[in-house]
C-alpha cells in the first residue's frame, strides 16, 4: 500500500509540475515516456528470464486462461453499458466505446475522436475522446494503486482484469508481486489479447 | 505493441542466459523505480495538456463514472471466473 501512495504522490507532483508550464514547449512531442516504457519492459523481461522457476511458469499455461480476457471484456462492456443510465448525454454504445479502451487511453481517445466525428460532429467527438482519455487513465490508476486490495477481496485474477491492456506492462510488476509469479504468463497473455481487441471494439461501438 | 513485446522477450532471453549475475536479482527494485518515473512523466504530460486540465471539471466526473463501472464489471467477472474455474488453484 505504501508503494501505491508513493506512486500516487509522484503522479500528482508531475501533474502540478505540468500545469505550471515551466517545462519546454516541445515536451509533448518528445517520446520520453515511450523510452521509459521500453526500459520498464526490458527489466520486466530480465526479471522473468532470471526467474529460476521459468520452466514451471511456462508449463502452467492452460486453455482456461482464455476465460480471463473473456471475463474482462464481458464485464467491462456490460458495466460500461450500465453507466449510460447515469450519463444521459451519451448513448449506450458511446459508453461502451469508452469502456472498450481497456485502459489504453492514448489509442482509444484518438480512435473515438476520429470515428465519432462523422456522426456526432467535431465538438462532441472531441468531448467523447477526452472522456475516453480520462476514463482510461483513471482505470490504469485504479488498477495500479488498487492491486493489493483487489487481490485481497476479489482474488488473484481481479488486478489482471482491472488493468486491461496494462496487465502486460505497467501493472505487471504489481500483479507479479501480489497475485504471485505464476500469474505472469496469464497477465501477459491477457494484455496481448485485450490490446488486439481495443481497435476492434472501439470501432464497432462507434459505428453502432 | 510488438516493439514492447519484442523488448520484453529480449529481456527474458538475456535474463535466462545471465541468470547467475547478481545484478539481475535486483530488478524488482529498479522496476519499482521505473514505474514511479513513468507515472511522473504521465503526470507531467497530463498536467501540461490544456485539453485535459481545462475540461477536468466538465468531463472528469463522466469519465470517472464510466471508469469505475467498467473496472468494477471486469473485477466481478474475473472474480466469478476464479470461483467457477480456478477453485483448485485458488488456494493462496
Amino acid at each position: 500500500m505504501k508503494g501505491s501512495l508513493i506512486v500516487l504522490c509522484v503522479f500528482i507532483v508531475g501533474c502540478v509540475l505540468g500545469t505550471t508550464g515551466i517545462l519546454p514547449a516541445d515536451w509533448q512531442n518528445s517520446h520520453l515516456s515511450t523510452y521509459v516504457l521500453y526500459a520498464l519492459m526490458l527489466q520486466v523481461g530480465l526479471n522473468i528470464g532470471s526467474n529460476p522457476n521459468l520452466k514451471n511458469l511456462v508449463k502452467e499455461i492452460r486453455w482456461k486462461f482464455l476465460l480471463i480476457p473473456l471475463a474482462t471484456i464481458s464485464g467491462t462492456l456490460l458495466f460500461s453499458a450500465c453507466a449510460s443510465f447515469l450519463l444521459t448525454k451519451w448513448s449506450v454504445f458511446d459508453c461502451m466505446a469508452v469502456g472498450s479502451g481497456f485502459a489504453y487511453y492514448s489509442l482509444s481517445s484518438i480512435l473515438i475522436t476520429q470515428f465519432k466525428e462523422a456522426s456526432l460532429g467535431i465538438q462532441l467527438a472531441t468531448e467523447l475522446g477526452t472522456i475516453a482519455l480520462l476514463a482510461n487513465i483513471f482505470r490504469e490508476m485504479m488498477a495500479l494503486l488498487g492491486t493489493p486490495l483487489l487481490v485481497r477481496y476479489f482474488g488473484k485474477l481481479a488486478p489482471i482484469s482491472a488493468a486491461g491492456v496494462n496487465s502486460m506492462d505497467v501493472v505487471l510488476p504489481m500483479i507479479s508481486r501480489f497475485s504471485g509469479k505464476e500469474m505472469i504468463p496469464v497477465a501477459i497473455f491477457h494484455g496481448i489479447l485485450i490490446d488486439l481487441s481495443v481497435p476492434f471494439f472501439v470501432s464497432l461501438f462507434c459505428r453502432l | 505493441m510488438f516493439t514492447i513485446i519484442g523488448i520484453m522477450f529480449t529481456g527474458v532471453a538475456i535474463g535466462y542466459l545471465f541468470k547467475n549475475i547478481s545484478f539481475l536479482k535486483k530488478t524488482e527494485k529498479t522496476i519499482s523505480c521505473t514505474i514511479v518515473l513513468l507515472l511522473f512523466i504521465l503526470g507531467i504530460s497530463i498536467g501540461s495538456n490544456k485539453q485535459i486540465i481545462d475540461n477536468l471539471g466538465t468531463f472528469g466526473w463522466q469519465a470517472a463514472i464510466i471508469a469505475v463501472s467498467a473496472t468494477c464489471g471486469s473485477i466481478l467477472a474475473s472474480w466469478m471466473v476464479l470461483k467457477l474455474f480456478f477453485k483448485k488453484g485458488g488456494k493462496q
